[in-house]
């Protein structure tokens, strides 16, 4: 829903690290994109083409997602689960007392770089 | 040699916006002033909410609101109208949340040296304005009975980030399967600090512990 939005944050940082490192041209970005971070991958690469093109920095660059599985930290069996799949009640024990251990990112992880 | 070189960044996309929400709470607080964040979806009830609200607060705190919507003035004006105080109305160019720069923007409009409250009425949307942090000092949001008791399961970052949790149309409940005890229980599993206020706006019941809350909050703000 609000993927447009992310990539014009994106593209914020991409071209302020590209100052950073004097960089003229990117050909990728790729992003690390938490599986209950309430990102759909493929509206946000739909988003960003349509954006990018408009950058001469970003022109044609690709926008990879690795996505990263939710995890679920049960405060009382101390138990690991997945959060996709059981959601806030943990499946071992049943406790409420859970927290999110990661899953959630929306983070650029790198940009990749024309080398020449 | 390798077609591409790679530059790590690994950082957030939010970490600007968070950098920013928090400058922009520093700067609030050097001023005295109260920034409240009020959300829900759309159509639960935040501009009569806010009329009701600004009515038992107007001789208390010196007040301004700003509208954010996609695109009309129509709320700015009903405020104004109905209520006689400062009323600004924010356009979000197609997106679906304020954040911390934008709410910057809207503050820059009001009269911030002389107010004590700034009440700031996000984009309808139980989703995108969750995610970005305005720089407001407190968060408050509108469920209305219509929505249904599921909501806090359906929508649980919404509900996790806010410091009061407004049960708007009580005065509807007969004609509707909501159950406001299953709710609040919702609501705290998500958030076990929010407060839980029913009100109905319409006739105003209610309202006066909202308006009590917020105002003890101004206080406090002014006062530490």
């Amino acid at each position: 829903m609000h993927e447009l939005g992310i990539v014009f944050y994106i593209i914020r940082d991409v071209k302020q690290a590209a100052l950073e490192h004097a960089v003229s041209k990117v050909s990728g970005v790729v992003m690390n994109i938490g599986e209950v971070s309430t990102i759909i991958p493929g509206y946000l690469k739909d988003c960003w083409r349509w954006a990018a093109d408009k950058e001469e920095l970003l022109k044609g660059a690709e926008l990879k997602i690795n996505t990263i599985p939710a995890v679920t930290y049960c405060e009382d069996c101390h138990a690991e689960y997945g959060t996709v799949a059981h959601g806030k009640i943990c499946p071992h024990c049943g406790s409420e007392h859970t927290y999110l251990l990661r899953g959630n990112e929306v983070e650029i992880k790198e940009i990749e770089v024309p080398n020449n | 040699m390798d077609p591409v070189k790679i530059i790590e960044i690994k950082k957030s996309v939010f970490a600007n916006n968070d950098t920013d929400a928090e400058n922009l709470r520093k700067e609030l607080k050097t001023k005295g002033v109260f920034l409240l964040n009020l959300m829900s979806s759309p159509g639960s009830g935040k501009t009569t909410t806010l009329i009701r609200t600004i009515g038992l607060l107007k001789d208390r705190l010196r007040m301004a609101v700003m509208e954010a919507d996609i695109d009309s003035d129509v709320d700015a004006i009903k405020i104004k109208e109905a209520t006689g105080i400062e009323s600004i109305q924010l356009h979000t160019g197609g997106m679906c949340h304020l954040d911390a720069e934008m709410t910057r923007q809207g503050l820059d409009n009001v009269s911030m040296d002389r107010l004590d409250l700034v009440i700031l009425e996000n984009v309808g949307n139980l989703v995108c304005p969750a995610e970005f942090d305005t720089g407001a000092v407190a968060n408050a949001m509108i469920l209305s009975v219509p929505e249904g008791t599921d909501k806090p399961l359906k929508y649980p970052l919404m509900f996790s980030i806010c410091d009061v949790v407004i049960i708007n149309k009580m005065d509807v409940l007969p004609y509707f399967d909501f159950d406001l005890e299953k709710c609040t229980e919702y609501i705290h599993m998500r958030n076990p600090k929010a407060r839980v206020i029913p009100i109905c706006a319409k006739t105003g019941e209610g309202v006066d512990a909202f308006a009590d809350w917020l105002l003890e909050k101004v206080q406090d703000w002014k006062q530490q």
